[in-house]
């Protein structure tokens, strides 16, 4: 699948934490893309990078420390004219954050302001982006709560969040999201927090509005099984590096990178008959290395596949048929 | 809603009763007698006991106390012993010079405080807050009888650009009054603001770490309007608790600046009183300061729920 121009395209990312002792590098060698309309999942455990990649798009990276040290990640404006985030001035960055790429956090709990009314928090953006007046702004908040299905929107707006259940929150936040209607929605572990039925909802809701208005979705989760339902395509991180991605049907189907496998059978389904009769979910051993110290394959202390030449190089993305990439030495004979 | 403020006056109600009491039996724990002060060394046995009678103090202490817990229940703070008018009256005369000052001395705390805990908390770690919380913590350790006198040498003597101490001749208008309240103000105010910087600067802190601040920047807003709409409307409430018990404090407590700069305010009555055992002075100012501080309290948890829609009255 090789569509024209990517919406998002990240090219061999990489971020570097600098303090006044070291340095770190808990991102490099990323490349994802995401397409207008369509979800990519950015899959990984936690600390595999996914939050910091996605903070790097935004232009979020925790000042002084953090910063992106190498690679490129252009995206594709309202305009239809494509920019290298990386690279651009932090007010001209300012300005696209909310109006051209939005985000969704994992905890609707504490993301939105107390102390506001949930109208005043997405009037605010639509004011600040669009320049429309106070009471403009106000109505088409109270359109998006209701676009986001909120029932009885213009009395909703006047309510704080603590007024509100998690599930409410979570879309007021999308409401936030979507109020100026961005190119890019980057959803970090959007349903994490919630019950599972509301986290259904929520995954509809998205998926709903991102066919309506043609938006690209980034999705970040450690949860297969929600990339199963919402994603198109999946990029699978490990240890702050991209290991695999492909559409989603071929990486269900086909894993190709020992870790995508691993990760695949760790799926509840998956569950192996145990000693006793009972099926027990599989995990993979070990833990996520740290991004320094590992100088061959970085998933090589975990793999099962492990040669000598595994620990030695680091293995690089290729790409192989139907677009599919994947960093392991051993993929052709696995 | 009514039955929280009925407990609310109620609970305000205890602790004036409880302050009455302690103030009642801890000014007659201090050694001395204002009959024996007031006749002075020449008196007769006869005399003294005779004044003492006059004032009640013949009495034992329970009974003195249950009458004179009456007298205050309805509103009668008694009669000075020394200053022939009635309690009340005296401290009203020495309100004024201690009201404004700790208005003022309020107010330059507050507006030297805040903005200086922000831009610390801001740069957290940078020159600006280096400089901040480095004049935070020498304006903590300075006395301040001892930086006004230093102000009051420096301004008022070598300068000339100030009075000197006193509030203005008998007579003079409120302009001249209060211009002699700017070096007593400025030194309280600098003293107290370094409480509400490092107050302003904590809470700052935590607020600027919090996801809706992230949230807030996801926005695409402006680092300014983050800064003062998001963060600081949730510091508020900290910030408002420690200018307001400074407040408090203030109205009872500027006793040393009051002496300093010869104020006529009523840490000087109460030092006057306390030094000539006016037992019904210093219990009469006491439970008014101590009235003061538990009415700004309540005003606190009033303007609490005007900043932080999640406090209920």
């Amino acid at each position: 699948m090789t569509l024209p121009a990517p919406l998002l395209d990240i090219e061999n990312l990489e971020v570097t934490f600098r303090t006044e002792e070291n340095s770190v590098t808990p991102v490099r060698g990323v490349s994802l893309r995401v397409d207008a309309g369509r979800t990519t999942a950015l899959v990984g455990e936690s600390g595999s990078g996914k939050s910091v990649t996605s903070l790097a798009v935004m232009g979020l990276l925790p000042r002084p420390a953090g910063s992106i040290s190498a690679g490129a990640i252009r995206f594709r404006m309202k305009s239809g004219e494509t920019s290298n985030l990386a690279s651009l001035a932090p007010d001209v960055m300012q300005r696209l954050r909310g109006s051209e790429i939005a985000m969704i956090f994992q905890e609707p709990m504490t993301s939105l302001n107390p102390v506001l009314t949930v109208g005043e928090q997405i009037a605010e953006q639509v004011r600040y982006h669009t320049g429309m007046n106070a009471s403009a702004a106000m109505r088409r908040a109270e359109e998006m709560l209701g676009l986001v299905e909120i029932p009885d929107a213009v009395r909703r707006a006047t309510e704080y969040p603590h007024q509100m259940s998690g599930g409410m929150r979570q879309r007021v936040m999308i409401a936030l999201a979507m109020s100026c209607n961005p190119r890019l929605l980057i959803a970090d572990e959007p349903t994490t927090a919630l019950d599972v039925t509301i986290q259904a909802q929520i995954l509809a809701l998205i998926d709903r509005l991102r066919k309506e208005h043609e938006m690209g979705v980034l999705f970040i989760t450690h949860n297969l099984g929600v990339v199963a339902e919402v994603a198109d395509d999946v990029t699978v991180m490990y240890a702050g590096e991209v290991v695999e991605s492909a559409d989603v049907r071929t990486l269900f189907r086909n894993p190709r990178h020992p870790y995508t496998q691993a990760l695949i059978n760790c799926l509840p389904a998956r569950a192996l008959p145990g000693a006793d009769g009972r099926r027990v979910v599989r995990s993979i051993p070990g833990a996520v290395a740290s991004a320094a110290g590992v100088s061959g394959c970085k998933f090589a202390p975990r793999c099962a596949h492990t040669l000598a030449a595994c620990h030695v190089s680091h293995p690089a993305l290729e790409t192989i048929d139907g677009g599919q990439t994947i960093r392991c030495c051993r993929w052709r004979d696995l | 809603m009514l039955v929280n403020i009925a407990r609310r006056l109620a609970a305000m109600l205890a602790v004036m009763f409880i302050v009455a009491t302690m103030v009642f039996f801890l000014t007659r724990l201090a050694p001395g007698d204002p009959a024996s002060l007031m006749l002075g060394d020449q008196a007769t046995a006869a005399d003294v006991a005779q004044l003492r009678k006059t004032f009640g103090l013949d009495q034992p202490l329970i009974v003195q106390y249950v009458l004179w817990l009456k007298e205050v229940a309805s509103g009668n703070l008694g009669q000075s012993i020394f200053l022939q008018r009635p309690v009340l009256q005296a401290i009203g005369e020495r309100a004024e010079p201690t009201f404004f000052l700790a208005l003022f001395s309020i107010l330059i705390a507050a507006v030297i405080g805040i903005p200086a805990g922000i831009a610390s908390a801001v740069w957290r770690g940078r020159h600006a807050d280096q400089v901040a919380s480095g004049l935070a913590m020498l304006a903590a350790s300075i006395p301040s009888f001892w930086l006004g006198l230093l102000f009051m040498q420096f301004f008022a003597v070598r300068l000339g650009w100030f009075p000197v101490a006193g509030y203005g001749d008998p007579g003079a208008g409120l302009v001249q009054r209060l211009y002699h309240l700017v070096l007593p103000a400025t030194v309280l105010g600098i003293v107290n603001s370094a409480l509400i910087t490092r107050f302003t600067r904590a809470s700052m802190l935590d607020v600027l770490s919090e996801d809706y601040v992230r949230t807030a920047r996801a926005k695409g807003l402006p680092e300014h309007r983050i800064i003062l709409r998001h963060a600081l409307g949730n510091t508020l409430v900290p910030i408002i608790t420690v200018v307001g018990l400074t407040a408090a404090l203030l109205i009872g407590g500027a006793i040393i600046t009051e002496t300093v700069f010869g104020l006529p305010g009523i840490g000087n009555l109460v030092v006057s009183a306390v030094l000539r055992r006016d037992y019904p002075v210093i219990q009469g100012a006491l439970i008014v300061i101590a009235g003061i501080y538990v009415i700004i309290n309540f005003a606190i948890d009033v303007i609490y729920t005007l900043v932080d829609p999640r406090v209920k009255t």
